[in-house]
């Protein structure tokens, strides 16, 4: 770090921003509680940079996932001010001279402070097997399996998923009714449904009241994707399909 | 072992329409529907009163105020609901033309633009009949 580049951070550390965060320590807290924490205003600084410091600088007892710090992993997906967001792409200078209330992600239970449980989830993912299913065939090791750019474009967008859960904490579906397959886990099964080198087929775990046809459509786990995915479309598109398939018993995908 | 304490689970937020603006719009675009089942329900029993010869009873019906009121409410709710769903149409219909996707716009103006194209000729047929 240069000179200058210190004194600037310097003097924006003179500027602090107040972290709302919640917390919850199982069998100390009945439920979660608010604690405020001031930490630096830093221009580059994202809310993770932010629970970074607390952690370091002012209560190691706080629990929280992150990874990559890149917006590639999807481990630190936390409500922002009341909006599901990844907080190392959620930069602190968004919300002015703050406060910045963050929670963990809604629609799952809490194992700690902003550590949410997604085993429910997993088992979900798991459910619509979201690998290249191939039939018949024992190929070997180096067989590859070409595809136009066209094949690749119709399932491109549904691959860019990292499973940071953001759909599911703003689907009110699935805040209502746990049970809903849920936006990312449809996508995904989208994702190898429109696949040309995938052979599976999803028709029973997707066509089902509490999979595509217990959305209702709100649509804001598209607009809360980080990774422009657009999960509303994968699940109203497999309604069409699911709906065709129905009357059309022969037809596939 | 001793068994890990378990997670808490968040109450059921039961105003959670109003926490957000796309949430109050999405329940309202819902709730519409009954306007628009009350539209169908309407335009059933004109139909009833002009195949059974009761068109003067039903006329006197429709023009009581409240009746006035009701459809006047079930247009506007209507026609949020029509928006709004046809704003929607471009998340379950993906149009290619040799491989260039149609934009959202498109779908939407040729569905706004159908639309009123049809209340056009509906209207003429209707607005004819009155001179």
């Amino acid at each position: 770090m240069t000179d200058t580049t210190q004194a600037v951070r310097q003097a924006a550390g003179t500027r602090t921003i107040r972290l709302e965060v919640a917390r919850y320590r199982p069998g100390q807290d009945a439920e979660p509680v608010f604690q405020g924490y001031d930490v630096p205003l830093m221009s580059d600084w994202a809310v993770l940079d932010g629970l970074n410091y607390i952690k370091d600088q002012l209560d190691g007892s706080l629990s929280y996932r992150w990874s990559c710090r890149m917006g590639v992993c999807g481990s630190c997906g936390m409500t922002v001010n009341g909006e599901a967001r990844l907080t190392c792409g959620t930069f602190l200078t968004e919300y002015g001279e703050g406060p910045v209330r963050i929670e963990p992600l809604k629609g799952f239970p809490v194992i700690r402070d902003l550590v949410v449980d997604i085993e429910e989830f997993l088992a979900k993912l798991t459910s619509v097997r979201p690998w290249l299913i191939r039939e018949g065939e024992d190929p070997p090791l180096t067989a590859e399996y070409a595809q136009t750019p066209e094949q690749l474009e119709a399932y491109k967008q549904y691959s860019m998923c990292i499973n940071c859960l953001l759909c599911y904490s703003a689907c009110p579906v699935y805040v209502l009714d746990p049970d809903f397959l849920g936006p990312a886990a449809i996508a995904l099964a989208q994702r190898y449904n429109l696949d040309s080198r995938d052979m599976g087929d999803r028709f029973d775990v997707l066509n089902q009241d509490d999979a595509v046809w217990g959305c209702t459509f709100v649509g804001e786990c598209t607009k809360v994707c980080p990774k422009h995915v657009d999960p509303a479309e994968a699940i109203q598109r497999y309604k069409l399909t699911a709906a065709l398939r129905s009357v059309l018993p022969w037809s596939r995908r | 072992m001793k068994a890990p304490p378990a997670a808490y689970r968040p109450r059921r937020d039961h105003l959670w329409f109003a926490r957000t603006r796309n949430y109050t719009i999405f329940v309202l675009r819902e709730l519409t529907s009954v306007f628009v089942a009350w539209s169908v329900v309407f335009l059933l029993l004109l139909a009833d009163a002009v195949l059974g010869g009761r068109l003067a009873g039903f006329a006197a019906l429709a023009a009581q105020p409240w009746m006035i009121a009701l459809n006047v409410l079930a247009l506007a709710a209507t026609c949020f609901h029509a928006v709004t769903f046809l704003n929607l149409a471009p998340k379950a219909t993906v149009v290619r033309l040799d491989g260039y996707r149609l934009p959202a716009w498109m779908i939407q103006g040729g569905n706004h633009s159908l639309w009123l194209a049809v209340s056009a000729v509906i209207a003429f047929f209707v607005l004819r009949g009155f001179h």
